[in-house]
């Protein structure tokens, strides 16, 4: 049967466009039920008899959720004890429109076998094509579908039972709209509120916990009421048209909101489309409820209520509904405001599933309680819970349901809980829940993609491959490396030329297209390196054993060699598929020791020199070009083999070896990266690093001038420059300081589809080099995969595939991979953080550190030996500070108490201790113990080893 | 069942995917209801006018294509196209000012359907008999009554049976289909909000009875693994239109024998 279905869409120009369009409706769309003896379907989803305890509905049923249903419930609908649930069509679509998100989980239900869940096309089904009456608005007439496909169900599953005596399989429709149930229940349809039916299941109790605090309709009356303040403490948020309308003309602008992680008060709003340009938001109301990552809409304010940040650290810290704002802005500081602004409305919440803990409550049986999430950039949560108790001391999951207009803080509820604080096991779950990294088990599906072993090389394997396996050729890694992607060799010719050669596991042989095995490692982007752990993209089998160019053993190769002039110029450069025979598989310190013993020569030794030598020529010339180098310090954690706590740890060192190796890395990207542009125009993936706005240096020349020296910072190649020049010989940890600010000036660098942006925006800023791609690692790098995969194709030795040559899934992929690899820097660094935790654990520590930032109430200090920052807090957190000695001066941001003060680059000494009063939320507690301030610092721990130079380079290998 | 927590997930986010429309849903409906290996459905009528030599209305889905036939006559206007072995085929395609949702006046000599005409001219220089009308000529004049998707296989479907209701012999019927392939699905026949969705598509011309293409056009790249797929698909999607023609042909003759010999 055909319908047709007309209606009118505004154009994007403003214009009226009258669209038709067809509509069949089939009468072959089943009605999924096992119970059903009609319809002729293969694999009937939902159960004959469907089994539930409930109070409510004591006969079999399947359960029917409206629209709201699915978009606040969704953590109920996903837990396993609901099964049974017919989504239809209508449903979906909305759902769909509304949360990306919830779309695609609940995408994930129907999916899984195990939920029973029946998407039913009702739209198209023949009887349940429903029209939508002149002037019904599209609420109405969605509750009137809805009600349609139910009371077919009903109908249907009661006159075409398969067996005539099972009990009959009923359908109740759940909707938290009280109009809508009304309207149901007059129709003789079972209807009832979530909270109703999840209450009166009473197999399930802790289902309660998980139902979202927002009520439809009723209950919002009685909500106001419970509220203990009656006060309205935000203003409203606009209606969508009004920001649309707002934004459209200039007055409000459209941007993406990024707490501060310092100041729970203080947020910058980033505006879309102009990506330089940032808005500045202080005090609770201007805020205005929203929360990290949400898309905003801000009104600019006049400039005479302009603020400038309080360069305060502040916490939130009280538990009650009180909104006192510490007094954040100085008018003195006029000057100094910017732009600033007020969030007017919310446009999309980016609200995710927080983990954090519960905050303890004075009383004993309450119900509602305060959940702290684990990153500070997110509010505390109210949720309701009536398991508090056995919550208490436990990581938790949270999800944010709404922010009224009166509530301090936004509700939530309860999702799932994780473990025991301080479990290193729970912790570590935590981190890598919180930075979204994917570290389930590999599924069955994807081992099974896996060579058999024992695996070995095959002559048809030797026919299509070069055969290397006489070259020198060796590998360098770190200790305890056993994912070895790469491997070099170094000949010398006939013709006085050099050749060289870089060898980087064959990943892609293994790893073939759309496989279950391709789609997991595209999903999880990266290998991510945690402390004690390594959260892997490929299997083990492969990342540490067939893949990786272990020595002395057979292993298929994709090469890069060079034929070079002694001086480092490239004469000619080749790939191919190649099998090698690593010779030796070295430590960066073994490779130093064979180069410098002078005793050594055989290959590889002889190899290792000449690499070392043409590698220094190379860097000298990229360093020439504008190269920077930056500084960050990396530590290592020696971890205890029984306890697996840390138990000594030192800053990671560079070898000679260290460069030479990434040299060549550096190189073979490059040499990639040219030949599969010139191959792929449109669809290579390349690697960027742009260069950052000027202002984003204003701090690095801030902190150069406060000691005299001046900071170029036009180019990459001055901003190199005068880092070299910036040396102050009273003060060797000078040089690195700044380069450690000048590594947090930078920009992120971004993979991207050569397709998708001009030429001019290829160079990577950092390098120095107009083009540049990631090829050497693909072990850990589903990037490097996929430029392996280009370049097989272009040197033919592999064959193409759909996905490879279509530029926006290639940029799709490439936002997926961005966004993982800051996700797995994000997860490394809070698992030092976790580390370091651990190891100062009843510990009293005093060590040297340098002042790296002057806030107003605090200093921020760098302990390099640890490599971390802590916080040194003056005053007490309003801000008023009567107590403190310190008085802070803005002008050259300095802090002074009697004859004493601190300023940027100062050498103090502090003590570090754990901090266990508040065992919910542990973290490091640093002290000042010199210079000394009466009545603020702390002595010196009369046990406590004496204070150590600067980071004495300690060898432990 | 372990709840897992998400990010944006930006990777999921397709970019053809127009907001709030999915052209083709997990459970294997496109937007209109078909499913992706479905036709329109087809509607003809043949003999619609009786001045012209042969005519044809077709329907599929909203897209309405009306052809006419003038010919084999002898060559009238530029005599220098006379070819003395065979006929010469002239087309002509334009589109009616009302055929989409904003009325636009359409000049004849615009590229777009200057490009239709010539496909359509080789299309039927093709199948027609030629030979046996030496130093004549075979006009066929196709307009679009209302356009949504797949305009050039309606006019070749009208034209088809235009060009039997003239009575002049062809090779076999021709029969033109579209395929796209789009979110990694081939899907056939596509309407016009399937076409602006910006996947590339396929545009067949066949001869069904030998599975000769006459003429095939591709909009946009595609990969060639998936080729073969979208080939497939577009050929049976022919064979499909063949069966829908064809009946209506030998309805349309029955029925006009019917009433030549009651009368």
């Amino acid at each position: 049967m055909l319908k047709s279905k007309t209606f009118v869409k505004k154009t994007r120009k403003g214009g009226v466009l009258k669209v038709v369009r067809e509509h069949y409706l089939r009468d072959d769309i089943w009605c999924g039920s096992a119970a059903c003896g009609e319809c002729p379907q293969d694999k009937p989803v939902l159960e004959a008899e469907p089994e539930i305890d409930s109070s409510l509905c004591g006969f079999p049923h399947y359960l029917i959720p409206d629209t709201n249903v699915v978009l606040h419930q969704m953590d109920v609908l996903a837990d396993s004890a609901i099964r049974n649930v017919i989504v239809l069509q209508t449903v979906q679509q909305e759902v769909r429109h509304r949360s990306g998100t919830t779309y695609q989980r609940l995408r994930d239900q129907s999916n899984n076998p195990d939920k029973n869940f029946y998407v039913f096309t009702n739209e198209h089904h023949r009887e349940t094509y429903t029209e939508r009456e002149q002037g019904e608005s599209s609420n109405d007439y969605n509750d009137r579908v809805i009600h349609v496909a139910t009371r077919w169900y009903n109908k249907h599953l009661q006159e075409n039972r398969k067996d005539g005596d099972a009990p009959k399989v009923k359908v109740v429709l759940l909707t938290n709209d009280r109009e809508n149930r009304e309207k149901a229940q007059k129709e003789g349809l079972l209807a009832y509120t979530v909270h109703q039916y999840v209450k009166s299941l009473s197999g399930n109790p802790e289902l309660v916990d998980r139902l979202a605090q927002v009520d439809m309709g009723e209950s919002t009356d009685s909500d106001i009421k419970n509220e203990s303040t009656g006060r309205v403490l935000f203003p409203e948020h606009l209606p969508l048209s009004q920001l649309q309308t707002g934004i459209k003309s200039g007055r409000f602008l459209q941007g993406s909101f990024m707490a501060s992680r310092e100041n729970y008060l203080e947020a910058n709003v980033l505006v879309h489309g102009d990506e330089s340009r940032s808005i500045f938001i202080q005090g609770h109301a201007h805020l205005n409820r929203s929360v990290n990552e949400d898309v905003v809409a801000v009104e600019m304010l006049p400039e005479d209520q302009w603020k400038c940040p309080s360069s305060m650290v502040l916490q939130d810290k009280d538990g009650d509904e009180e909104t006192s704002e510490p007094d954040l802005g100085s008018p003195k500081a006029r000057s100094n405001a910017i732009p600033s602004g007020r969030v007017v409305g919310v446009i999309k919440r980016n609200w995710r599933p927080y983990c954090g803990v519960l905050q303890p409550s004075g009383i004993k049986e309450a119900t509602r309680h305060l959940f702290m999430p684990a990153e500070r950039k997110i509010p505390k949560i109210r949720i309701e819970t009536r398991q508090a108790e056995t919550l208490q001391g436990q990581r938790i999951v949270v999800s944010i349901d709404g922010w009224p207009r009166n509530s301090r803080y936004p509700k939530g509820h309860f999702v799932r809980k994780l473990g025991e604080v301080g479990d290193k096991d729970t912790e570590n779950e935590v981190l890598l829940l919180e930075h979204d990294v994917p570290h389930q088990p590999f599924s069955q599906a994807v081992l099974n993609c896996l060579p058999s072993t024992p695996w070995g090389i095959t002559k048809e394997d030797l026919a299509c491959r070069e055969d290397l396996r006489d070259l020198p050729i060796c590998s360098v890694d770190p200790p305890g490396c056993t994912d070895i992607d790469d491997a070099l060799h170094y000949l010398e010719k006939p013709n006085g030329n050099v050749e060289v050669g870089v060898h980087i596991a064959d990943v892609t042989h293994f790893i073939r297209p759309n496989t279950p095995l391709d789609q997991e490692a595209a999903n999880r982007g990266n290998t991510v390196y945690l402390c004690d752990k390594r959260i892997d993209m490929v299997p083990e089998l492969l990342s540490s054993n067939i893949c990786s160019l272990r020595g002395k053993e057979e292993r298929f190769a994709f090469s890069c060699i060079w034929e070079m002039t002694k001086d480092a110029e490239i004469v000619a450069t080749r790939f191919c598929k190649s099998v090698i025979c690593s010779k030796a598989a070295m430590t960066y310190a073994e490779a130093q020791m064979r180069i410098d013993d002078k005793n050594r020569n055989d290959a590889v030794t002889f190899g290792l020199r000449g690499l070392n030598a043409l590698a220094k020529i190379l860097k000298k010339r990229r360093i020439d070009a504008g190269a920077l180098t930056l500084a960050s310090i990396e530590v290592r954690f020696h971890v205890d083999s029984e306890t697996h706590d840390p138990i000594d740890l030192e800053t990671k060192e560079l070898r000679e070896t260290n460069s030479m190796v990434e040299e060549f890395m550096l190189l073979a990207n490059i040499s990639v990266a040219k030949k599969i542009l010139s191959d792929f125009p449109s669809c290579a993936m390349l690697r960027r690093h742009p260069q950052p706005p000027p202002s984003n240096y204003d701090i690095l020349i801030k902190a150069g001038k406060s000691k005299g020296v001046d900071i170029e910072t036009d180019t990459s190649k001055s901003l190199a420059v005068s880092l070299d020049q910036a040396t102050i010989p009273s003060e060797p940890y000078f040089n690195t300081l700044l380069r450690i600010i000048s590594t947090r000036c930078m920009m992120q660098a971004l993979y991207f589809c050569s397709g998708t942006l001009p030429e001019s925006d290829f160079f990577h800023y950092g390098l120095a080099t107009p083009i540049y791609t990631h090829f050497t690692s693909p072990i850990r790098r589903y990037s490097d995969i996929i430029v392996h995969r280009l370049l097989a194709v272009s040197i033919n030795a592999d064959k193409s595939f759909p996905d490879l040559l279509d530029k926006y899934k290639s940029q799709a992929l490439c936002n997926n991979l961005n966004f993982r690899h800051k996700m797995a820097q994000y997860a490394g660094r809070a698992s030092v953080e976790l580390h370091t935790q651990l190891f100062f654990k009843n510990k009293v520590t005093e060590e040297e550190g340098f002042v790296l930032f002057v806030r107003k109430n605090a200093v921020q200090v760098l302990i390099p030996k640890f490599g971390f920052e802590g916080t040194i807090f003056l005053k007490s957190q309003d801000g008023r500070g009567v107590d403190s000695p310190f008085v802070f001066n803005e002008e050259e941001s300095s802090q002074t108490a009697g004859d004493v003060k601190l300023r940027m680059f100062d050498r103090v000494v502090v003590q570090i201790t754990v901090e266990t009063s508040h065992i919910q939320h542990q973290k490091l507690r640093i002290r000042l113990v010199k210079p000394e301030v009466p009545g603020f610092s702390v002595p010196p721990v009369a046990t406590s080893d004496k204070i150590s130079e600067p980071p004495v380079k300690k060898v432990k290998t | 069942m372990c709840h897992k927590i998400r990010h944006p997930r930006y990777w999921l986010i397709l970019p053809f995917k127009m907001a709030g429309l999915e052209i083709i849903s997990d459970q294997g409906y496109r937007i209109d209801g078909r499913r992706s290996s479905e036709l329109r459905k087809v509607c003809a009528r043949m003999g619609v006018f009786t001045q012209a030599d042969g005519s044809a209305y077709i329907e599929q889905g909203n897209t309405k294509a009306l052809a006419t036939v003038y010919g084999p006559h002898e060559v009238r206007k530029g005599r220098g196209k006379i070819q003395h072995d065979r006929a010469v085929v002239n087309c002509q395609f334009s589109m009616a000012t009302f055929s989409t949702g904003e009325r636009k006046s359409r000049p004849k000599g615009d590229r777009r359907s200057q490009e239709m005409s010539m496909h359509l001219r080789q299309t039927f220089e093709a199948v027609i008999v030629t030979e046996l009308f030496p130093r004549s000529q075979i006009d066929i004049y196709v307009q679009i009554l209302q356009a949504d998707g797949g305009n050039y296989c309606a006019c070749v479907n009208a034209a088809t049976l235009a060009v039997i209701d003239a009575g002049i012999p062809m090779k076999d019927y021709v029969c033109a289909c579209t395929a796209g392939f789009i979110q990694d699905s081939p899907l056939l026949d596509i309407s016009y909000v399937e076409e602006s969705a910006g996947a590339p598509f396929l545009t067949v011309a066949m001869m069904p009875k030998s599975e000769q293409i006459v003429l095939l056009e591709m909009n946009s790249r595609l990969h060639a693994d998936n080729m073969e797929k979208v080939l497939d698909l577009a050929t049976q999607g022919c064979k499909d239109v063949f069966a829908v023609l064809d009946r209506h042909v030998r309805d349309h003759v029955s029925e006009s024998h019917a009433l030549m010999t009651a009368s």
